[in-house]
């Protein structure tokens, strides 16, 4: 996925879920059962509408279900017979998991390789983010709004346009194809975004916390640490999660600056598409090796994803 | 200090990210305690909390940019000053004619078709009691890599010879069906279609989510409404809920169009740009480093830029509608 879209329409979802109840207000509240009979007069509730919503939901699960399937049979299998006929011939190995971990095509270092690229690229834009964030929101200096349009606009260069010039400049500092230059990189694009995304959030806390605190004597720092950071946390964990998706998912920039000790499992397995394209027994358990952690990053935080995404940061 | 730059095991490697992000720590504690004196006038606190941020955007972002256009100006060994003659090519070349043709389709149909599936399927399950788990369905592909959803697709459009059992399903269905296999992801012009899918298949979800929590903040009162006045199901759809969320159906329109010309994941996967199915994404990539055609990049870079930009400026202006409404 490439570089970071702009805001979704933060106005619409927010007030959702309290305007419904409200709406109600003075009357008295529906039971459940009475709601869900005004609900299903309201739904395109015919047995087609029904199927529909099943059909489409079958198709997006099955291709994913398939490869899953496939990474647990023999090679051999794979080779000649579909994933579906399984249901008549069930016979599943670990064979597959154990090539990619240990045997011909490992991807232990690639994954090693993501873990690495990913954490600090996480961390150390969210850190910038969120001092530039407070100085957009809280410290009045001249020209500060036309900065903030400034950096909001530049959400719109694509990644691609950067690539060769900052490809050139790492050559320059003697950095080309380590690990620092995909951090570099990742932090660069990462950050017009979650400048953006935290000075929304950090908005919203109201001036009157932070004035009592700067009144009892506080500092930039103090304000920030002990007023600010523990109600932001959620909207950290938001821009966490996104920035998290992307490096770990990032094909473009893996591809243009690590040099082949450190590429990501991104870049190794989409090599493997091109160089093993029939291997499907080490394409299949490599993809889900590639696939389970943010698989579970996103099914354990997906309310904060959903918050970020509604609240405009939306990674294309 | 090799091993700063060239860590060899896995111990290294991971010793080296945390001296990173130690080191980072240190430098932005230092520039803190510097600028955190209240003496100080408020410009220095200001440029102690934005500088780092702005210096990395402007090196990264701005420079390279204007860099990127200048060399669009330039041949391809950046020797020599051409003026649009990388322009002209890209608009006269039957190559990237292909490539033009390709994204438009890419451009008009990814989002045409996610959006209208995930409001269908926003719609369709909304309020039901399975509705938390039905929406995940469809929003796991969001949080996979493109690489990830090309290798799954690919293997959905596998392709056996006829009388050899099938593996793909896709061809499967179609033996099961009496039809001949196809080769889905070689014949030009309609691979390209099968490539878009597996795009849909990954912006439905977003789709859906945004035009749920749209869906959802409707005003009760304008469904008892619409109820009062006869209008359910399919007329309710049509009169009252896509009108209600218009703004941010365009929203979603936009957004996925420009993540679908910024993206070169699934091309460059499944099929490298092979069979007349390169996008301009990925002919950038393939031009750039694939054949050091250093001017023709960047001018298709550049053009990846021009054709961004009035989908943001549309974007920005119907979320500044959206919220003058509220």
């Amino acid at each position: 996925m490439t570089q970071s879209n702009p805001p979704a329409p933060a106005s619409v979802p927010a007030a959702a879920t309290e305007s419904r109840s409200a709406a109600h207000g003075p009357t008295r509240k529906l039971t459940r059962a009475e709601q869900r009979a005004v609900d299903a007069k309201n739904r395109l509730s015919s047995p087609a509408a029904s199927i529909i919503a099943i059909v489409i939901a079958i198709v997006w699960t099955i291709p994913t279900a398939g490869l899953l399937v496939t990474s647990f049979r023999p090679a051999a299998d794979i080779r000649r017979t579909g994933w579906w006929t399984v249901f008549t011939n069930p016979e599943f190995s670990l064979a597959n998991y154990e090539a990619v971990l240990t045997g011909s095509g490992d991807l232990v270092q690639p994954f090693v390789n993501t873990i690495v690229i990913t954490l600090p690229s996480v961390i150390i834009p969210i850190i910038l983010a969120l001092l530039a964030a407070y100085a957009f929101a809280w410290i009045d200096f001249k020209g500060r709004d036309l900065l903030f349009v400034a950096v909001f606009a530049l959400q719109i260069v694509p990644i691609q346009v950067t690539l060769i010039p900052l490809l050139t400049q790492y050559v320059q500092f003697g950095l080309v194809g380590t690990y620092w230059t995909v951090w570099l990189s990742h932090t660069i694009f990462g950050l017009p975004l979650a400048i953006f995304l935290l000075h929304n959030f950090m908005r919203e806390i109201p001036a009157s916390l932070i004035e009592a605190a700067r009144v009892d004597g506080a500092g930039h720092v103090r304000v920030f640490f002990q007023v600010l950071m523990p109600l932001l946390v959620p909207a950290i964990a938001s821009f966490g999660i996104f920035q998290f998706l992307w490096v770990w998912n990032d094909l473009l920039v893996g591809l243009t600056f690590a040099s082949s000790d450190y590429r990501p499992i991104t870049v190794m397995i989409a090599e493997m598409v091109g160089s093993r394209g029939q291997a499907w027994h080490v394409l299949s358990a490599g993809a889900f090796v590639a696939m389970i952690v943010p698989l579970i990053v996103f099914l354990s935080l997906q309310r904060f994803f959903v918050r970020g995404m509604l609240a405009g940061g939306v990674k294309g | 200090m090799d091993w700063l730059m060239q860590p060899d095991t896995t111990i290294e490697k991971f010793l080296v990210m945390l001296f990173a992000i130690a080191l980072f720590a240190l430098v932005m504690a230092a520039v803190l305690v510097l600028v955190d004196r209240p003496s100080l006038p408020r410009w220095v606190a200001a440029g102690g909390y934005l500088g780092p941020a702005l210096l990395l955007i402007v090196m990264g972002l701005l420079i390279p940019a204007f860099m990127t256009i200048r060399n669009s100006l330039y041949n391809n060994s950046l020797s020599e000053f051409v003026g649009l003659e990388n322009y002209v090519t890209i608009f006269t070349q039957d190559l990237f004619l292909t490539v033009l043709r390709n994204t438009f389709l890419w451009v008009l149909l990814v989002p045409l078709l996610s959006t209208a599936l995930g409001l269908v399927y926003a719609v369709l399950v909304d309020r039901t009691r399975f509705e938390k788990f039905a929406k995940t369905l469809i929003f796991l592909p969001m949080a996979i890599s493109m690489v990830g959803a090309s290798i799954i697709w690919k293997f959905v459009y596998e392709y056996k010879a006829k009388g050899v059992p099938q593996t793909g399903l896709l061809n499967q269905i179609l033996v099961w069906m009496g039809l001949e296999p196809q080769q889905f992801l070689l014949n030009a012009p309609i691979n390209t279609f099968y490539l878009i899918i597996v795009m849909v298949w990954i912006q439905t979800g977003f789709a859906m989510t945004v035009l749920s929590a749209a869906i959802k903040a409707i005003p009760d009162e304008t469904i008892e409404a619409a109820n009062v006045d006869g209008a359910t199901g399919m007329r309710l759809f049509w009169q009252i809920t896509v009108p209600s969320v218009r703004s941010a159906i365009i929203v979603v329109l936009t957004t996925i169009a420009m993540a679908t010309l910024k993206a070169f994941d699934i091309v460059r996967t499944m099929t490298g740009g092979q069979f007349d199915t390169s996008i301009v994404a990925n002919e950038f990539y393939t031009q750039t480093f694939g054949r050091q055609a250093q001017g023709i990049g960047a001018a298709l870079a550049v053009l990846l830029f021009v054709l961004v930009m009035p989908l943001i400026v549309y974007n920005v202006r119907q979320m500044r509608i959206s919220e003058g409404e509220r």
